[in-house]
């Protein structure tokens, strides 16, 4: 077993050869510069350009819009082997992959997805997915951004926070209500592009970790955009973002995976330069670790699978976002517990993952949605 | 068995927990923040006799209990937990064992300018090879005349770049083990004696934690604490009494997560309702509520213990240590699942109370130590 990985037999030998060039490139251009892209706040946009070459912003996406050609399996696996070294460069992969093109390439009209989706792909354009508000979180269906059709425009009026990319994206998927009282059966959901008059980001949030990842408020003040820019059918937007966070939830799972995977990563090797193998108390904190990277990585895996098979993800995604996030609290609090002090400071990278690593059971459906999703998946509503 | 404090306790708890509202909850951002150490709160602290609790009357101290100094230290800790944590490594790892082991002439000599807080204390046992393994440490002391010469580094040492008075722990005796260490009181003036760097670490962030340097430090004999080769003896007692005050330091930042995750989730509100109308939110703050309630307990029974004079009580520091920090995690986290979005931005103080939790479970030995001590106690 190489540096604590536990292969899985839902793995094979292509994407684990994937898997090798992904961690090749992470090693060489994200290793190097993740700590300080930490310290001073700075976004990756190096990185990105060097992904971009690869199209890997878009690696699920076919090459006839400009993606990778691969599948989500595959895509999965490289938001592991990006989170494994940066939760920051994981979730900024994430947010534009499964957040941004994921949503135009599933529900977007042909112009659309050949518009905006190859210049995501390549990273030449960011994006990010204004769902969230400052009253609508769990309530998403919430949404007091309101849409009006005048003179044969959209006329967008609210704000959005909390939006992973916002600062910087050029291309902004968003969702807003027609008609309050219809609840969710009013949204739309909608695609805007940066400079459009109305529409400023603003703000860059003061975060606990993922402090490279940029986090921004949207305004929109009677930002007009033209009816082409709706995303499938008017008041249907609910339905492209409940599909969308079905699949999110996978892409947020394997960031908690690979943060754990990462914070496993330093443990063993903490224990084998204090020559700490011995001590049964670091043996049993090792031991469940490992064990619960494993079974996380099983669960992503399998949800990704599924999804790639074209089957109904909300289940197993729910399942495998809320146990791999909670994973990976506990194995980057185990990490710091087995450095004691020097676990705090900077020198090794586990509080670092510590920070990061909260975030996963509060994005994208807090682990408390997930278990009333999983819930009435069984249950029923 | 009396479960509810006395008018005397409930009166310091009062008072403590009205001046952390007041004057630490506001500065406890910001002092995170710039992590300079908080002189102000210190000294009006030590107006109100904060500093000085446990340092007997007659060298200028309140003369009162554990128990009381558990109270105070939870209450501060509630408002901010650095501060906190600087009033009792003050106290209970420096004044403490010149109380209890220092002779007459150091107690004169120590004791008032501690109360006073003139000076800040500190300790200094943890080196960078000998954490969990103080007996290991290499931080030597060599009787040359009329002085001790003290050579090596420390490491961790809360209060290290502010405090004038320290406890320092230094081997006269390597082949001896752990019966060959001594402990020593060092002023910062001694020569050879200096500060190193300042650590930069995730939470308590404003505890000046930093190495401290010595390099032919000149320590006069008479400034040996207790007998040659009673160090670790000192160090561990000092240790298992230190136990109590982090355990209530624990439970203060616990407490400070359960009130927020109580206020937060009557204001917000989601699918029209407050979330405290939820019952996933309701089994949160019953939990956190109960682990605090047990901890506090624990904290209370062995600070009782100890003002009763019971002699042992390392299991039950352990134990109160151990789920005191247990429970201040489960908090927190949790505090931060109520505020949701909002939990992880810095402005609202639970990422603070996060960060700040960890650091307790860690110093003075993490969660796994605590067990040994406790199993330890058990099989003797």
């Amino acid at each position: 077993m190489q540096e604590g990985r536990i292969i899985s037999a839902m793995s094979d030998n292509e994407h684990e050869r994937f898997r090798e060039e992904v961690r090749e490139f992470v090693i060489e251009h994200v290793v190097p510069k993740a700590a300080d892209l930490e310290t001073n706040e700075e976004f990756p946009w190096d990185i990105i350009r060097e992904m971009g070459k690869k199209r890997w912003l878009g690696i699920p996406v076919s090459q006839e819009y400009g993606g990778a050609g691969l599948d989500n399996f595959s895509y999965i696996i490289a938001v592991e082997e990006f989170s494994r070294v940066s939760g920051s460069m994981g979730i900024t992969l994430a947010a534009q992959t499964s957040l941004v093109i994921w949503p135009l390439y599933s529900h977007g009209d042909e112009i659309q997805k050949q518009k905006y989706i190859p210049s995501l792909a390549n990273g030449e354009h960011m994006g990010c997915f204004g769902l969230t508000e400052n009253n609508a979180g769990s309530d998403a269906g919430g949404t007091e951004t309101m849409v009006a059709l005048e003179d044969g425009y959209y006329v967008i009026n609210g704000s959005k926070r909390f939006i992973t990319n916002g600062t910087y994206a050029d291309t902004i998927i968003l969702t807003a209500s027609h008609d309050r009282s219809m609840g969710t059966h009013g949204i739309s959901a909608f695609v805007i592009e940066k400079g459009t008059a109305g529409f400023t980001a603003v703000g860059k949030e003061d975060k606990l970790g993922l402090r490279a990842s940029d986090t921004a408020e949207l305004l929109f003040e009677d930002c007009k955009i033209p009816r082409e820019n709706l995303i499938g059918e008017e008041k249907k937007g609910f339905r492209v973002f409940m599909d969308t966070l079905d699949g999110g939830r996978i892409s947020i799972g394997a960031l908690a995976l690979g943060e754990a995977q990462g914070a496993l990563d330093a443990a063993i090797q903490y224990a084998q330069d204090h020559e700490l193998k011995k001590s049964q108390m670091v043996q049993n904190e090792i031991a469940d670790m490992i064990i619960e990277v494993s079974a996380a990585r099983h669960m992503i895996y399998h949800a990704a699978r599924l999804k790639d098979q074209k089957l109904r993800v909300t289940l197993e995604g729910a399942m495998a976002k809320c146990f791999a996030s909670e994973a990976a609290m506990r194995v980057s609090s185990k990490a710091m517990n087995l450095m004691g002090m020097e676990g705090l400071t900077k020198r090794f990278p586990v509080e670092q993952i510590f920070r990061d690593a909260k975030l996963n059971e509060i994005g994208e459906g807090t682990s408390e949605i997930q278990r009333i999703v999983i819930a009435r998946q069984v249950l029923g509503r | 068995m009396n479960f509810t404090l006395d008018s005397n306790e409930k009166l310091i708890q009062e008072m403590v927990r009205e001046f952390a509202v007041n004057e630490l909850e506001p500065m406890a951002e910001e002092i995170d923040r710039s992590c300079e150490f908080p002189w102000a709160n210190i000294k009006k602290l030590a107006e109100l006799g904060l500093m000085s609790m446990i340092i007997p009357e007659e060298f200028g101290g309140g003369g009162m209990d554990f128990l009381s100094l558990s109270i105070a230290i939870e209450e501060i800790s509630r408002g901010c937990a650095s501060t906190g944590v600087i009033v009792a490594v003050h106290q209970s790892l420096c004044a403490y064992p010149i109380i209890k082991f220092g002779n007459e002439s150091q107690k004169k000599k120590y004791l008032p300018i501690m109360a006073k807080t003139e000076q800040i204390g500190a300790f200094g046992l943890t080196e960078p090879n000998a954490g969990s393994d103080p007996a290991a440490m290499e931080t030597t002391a060599r009787l040359d005349g009329d002085h001790y010469i003290l050579n090596g580094s420390k490491r961790f040492i809360t209060n290290g770049g502010e405090a004038g008075i320290f406890i320092v722990f230094a081997t006269t005796d390597k082949s001896l083990g752990h019966k060959g260490v001594s402990a020593f009181i060092v002023e910062k003036d001694f020569p050879g004696f200096s500060v190193g760097k300042h650590e930069d670490l995730l939470g308590l962030r404003a505890t000046s934690n930093c190495e401290l340097q010595f390099d032919d430090c000149k320590v006069p004999k008479e400034n040996l604490l207790g007998d040659e080769g009673q160090g670790f003896k000192i160090a561990l007692h000092t240790i298992d009494t230190s136990r109590i005050d982090i355990g209530a330091q624990a439970v203060g930042i616990s407490q400070a997560a359960l009130e927020a995750s109580v206020k937060y989730s009557k204001e917000r509100k989601t699918f029209g309702k407050p979330i405290c109308e939820y019952e996933m939110i309701q089994a949160k703050l019953a939990e956190m509520a109960t682990r605090i309630d047990g901890a506090r307990l624990l904290v209370y029974r062995v600070a009782c213990m100890k003002d009763e004079g019971v002699q042992r009580f390392s299991k039950e520091a352990a134990m109160a240590k151990y789920a005191a920090s247990e429970a201040s995690m489960y908090c927190v986290r949790e505090a931060i699942q109520v505020y949701g979005g909002y939990g992880y931005t810095k402005d609202y103080p639970v990422e603070r109370y996060y960060r700040d939790a960890k650091c307790m479970e860690i110093y003075e030995g993490t969660t796994e130590i605590q067990k040994i001590v406790i199993a330890r106690s058990l099989l003797a």
